[in-house]
């Protein structure tokens, strides 16, 4: 075969692949939305599920779900943002400093399972935290912890050592030049990564069975005290999200219409992860101009 | 008046407390990191070793036995807790996914890095972006409602399977291994490709025969990931799998993986008991994989850097 000829071969052969790879995520997208939407409206993404008939809807897993989110991010965040700030503006090139980036790599790609029996040992039955959404939000902070730290970390490793410089010579600490300047400075950059990874501890749901539990017990939302059991806000409560909930009514589920609500959740957590990743970089575009003079 | 005067002048400012503050908090954070690792490794040792300890079982008839039955006392007086059908079952579906992804994945890394940077970039790109954004429960699900009703009529059988683990794991770590390939593929100096060209190589010659070679290292990188994600994979695969702790005969008939028998028997075991051990023994299993999976990927790494 001459070498213009397998030259064309090979070229058409890499279009067809990435065709076909185009054509699986448009079947997939356009599988969840279609088969998906019919499903949606204001009383499916508002009353409570159902066990046993049909009509019943994901109103406690959504709110679920982003309580959930919320109290990840608002636990995982500093320690993320610390370890962050540690690894690239102090941190010096030693053995500690290999160790703990091994740890970090380790702990990024430990299986979700693991890390969800892991949350189920240390606080479900360890502190006795039960099956609750606590517990839940631990498990997802070991999760999110390692992902979120190389962003941040990445995003200040980005900012010009100029700066840094400069911070120095008008005679600030070390630490007023992180939080006065660096940190402002790849602020954008450590927003797209918090929302990136908002998306994915958004659909996690493996780490989340054994932890925030299977569950989804009736909330009364006019009670807002967070140590009353219906309380929404009672982080004491057992509290299955929108993605357990999906895995759950196709494992064991018996209600007569399991299919409808599992292809409108699956579209509910689908658009929610899009808007997530449109949101990451409208936000992240938009505060780079406003905080720039570029 | 020069005592007072040496003493303010030693005192530690507002700025340097605030430094020491910051810099010891930061590394707190750190340091809470790396502790949790250790613990996850230790507690999930601990609780898989309790296997062979506690219960005494052997540890060979735990990685060869093909009968899983915890409940169930063997001829020998033993729990059969053979792990061998979940522990081949995630090689497997691991194998074959990879298998079957990584052409696609470094087919589509070479076109949009070298054959078209544009529509790479345009259409590609956030192709990809959007692939590894589908959560997998959803992806269970469709491998549930499409997957499984598809193998079915065309194989026969239940449509659980293998086949139908492969097809969910192939799609989700697709994503993940082009995106690694990209960059491996971005990272091959630009001269090469100009030397190339310029000794009258075709594109195809050029990408067979010197950028491929260069970014070998980068490209198994990729591809062990992938494995890494796919043997880690829990509720996706759990869901077309079918959930049978045998030994797979053929790719349709129902099978199981560590993931899935794990998170389907976890919450029905009482804790401490051998059921339960037997349960942490695999996950304990899942994490040494899982280690070393990473430990290759450093290999790789390394090798790549020194033949540079």
């Amino acid at each position: 075969m001459n070498p213009k000829l397998s030259n064309r071969i090979a070229i058409s052969v890499l279009y067809v692949i990435s065709g076909t790879i185009i054509v699986i995520l448009a079947a997939l997208l356009g599988y969840i939305i279609i088969s998906g939407l019919p499903a949606i409206n204001w009383h499916f993404l508002t009353s409570p599920a159902r066990a046993f008939t049909s009509g019943g809807g994901i109103g406690i897993q959504l709110f679920n779900s982003f309580y959930l989110l919320i109290l990840t991010m608002l636990i995982s965040f500093p320690i993320a943002l610390g370890a962050g700030i540690y690894l690239n503006e102090y941190a010096k090139q030693n053995w500690v400093t290999a160790l703990v980036r091994t740890a970090i790599e380790i702990l990024s790609s430990l299986p979700s399972v693991v890390v969800g029996l892991f949350g189920f040992l240390i606080f479900v039955v360890q502190f006795d935290f039960g099956f609750s959404i606590l517990s839940g939000a631990f498990a997802l902070t070991f999760f999110n912890l390692p992902l979120l730290t190389r962003s941040i970390e990445e995003a200040l490793a980005a900012v010009p050592n100029a700066q840094r410089e400069g911070g120095l010579a008008l005679g600030l600490s070390k630490w007023e030049t992180v939080t006065h300047i660096i940190v402002p400075a790849a602020l954008p950059a450590i927003l797209t990564g918090v929302i990136l990874s908002a998306g994915r501890i958004f659909g996690e749901a493996a780490a989340l069975i054994f932890t925030a539990g299977q569950s989804a017990p009736a909330l009364n939302f006019a009670d807002w005290n967070p140590f009353n059991m219906t309380s929404p806000l009672n982080p004491m409560r057992p509290a299955e999200t929108l993605a357990v909930h999906i895995w759950k009514i196709n494992s064991e589920g018996i209600m007569p219409d399991a299919k409808a609500i599992s292809s409108g959740s699956s579209a509910v957590l689908v658009i929610s992860v899009l808007a997530f990743n449109l949101l990451a970089r409208f936000v992240g575009k938009r505060l780079f101009k406003r905080l720039t003079a570029s | 008046m020069n005592n007072q005067l040496k003493k303010q002048l030693l005192k530690r400012s507002k700025a340097a407390k605030l430094e020491r503050l910051g810099k010891s908090v930061s590394f707190l954070a750190l340091m809470l990191i790396t502790v949790t690792v250790f613990a996850i490794i230790i507690f999930v040792a601990s609780k898989g070793f309790s296997t062979f300890f506690s219960n005494h079982v052997s540890f060979v008839d735990f990685i060869t036995g093909k009968n899983w039955n915890p409940s169930v006392t063997n001829a020998k007086g033993q729990p059969e807790v053979g792990a061998l059908p979940m522990i081949a079952g995630s090689f497997i579906v691991t194998i074959l996914s990879a298998l079957v992804a990584t052409p696609f994945a470094i087919g589509a890394a070479i076109f949009m890095t070298e054959i078209s940077p544009q529509r790479g970039a345009k259409i590609l790109q956030p192709v990809i972006e959007l692939l590894v954004g589908i959560p997998s429960v959803v992806y269970g699900f469709i491998g549930l409602t499409v997957i499984v009703p598809l193998t079915r009529s065309l194989f026969g059988g239940s449509g659980f399977g293998i086949l139908s683990g492969t097809c969910v794991l192939f799609v989700m770590i697709l994503p993940t291994v082009t995106s690694m390939s990209v960059d491996a593929l971005r990272a091959v100096p630009r001269y090469y490709r100009e030397a190339a060209l310029a000794l009258g190589a075709t594109q195809w010659q050029t990408i067979y025969k010197v950028i491929l070679r260069a970014a070998t290292p980068g490209m198994l990188t990729a591809i062990v990931f992938g494995m890494a994600r796919a043997f880690g994979e829990a509720l996706a695969v759990q869901m077309v799998i079918g959930n049978a702790a045998l030994l797979p005969t053929s790719l349709v008939s129902p099978a199981s993986t560590l993931t899935s028998v794990l998170t389907t028997g976890i919450g029905n075991t009482v804790m401490g008991s051998l059921q339960n051990n037997a349960l942490w023994s695999l996950a304990l299993v899942l994490l040494v994989m899982s280690l070393i999976f990473n430990l290759v990927i450093r290999l790789i790494g390394r090798k790549g850097a020194m033949s540079k």
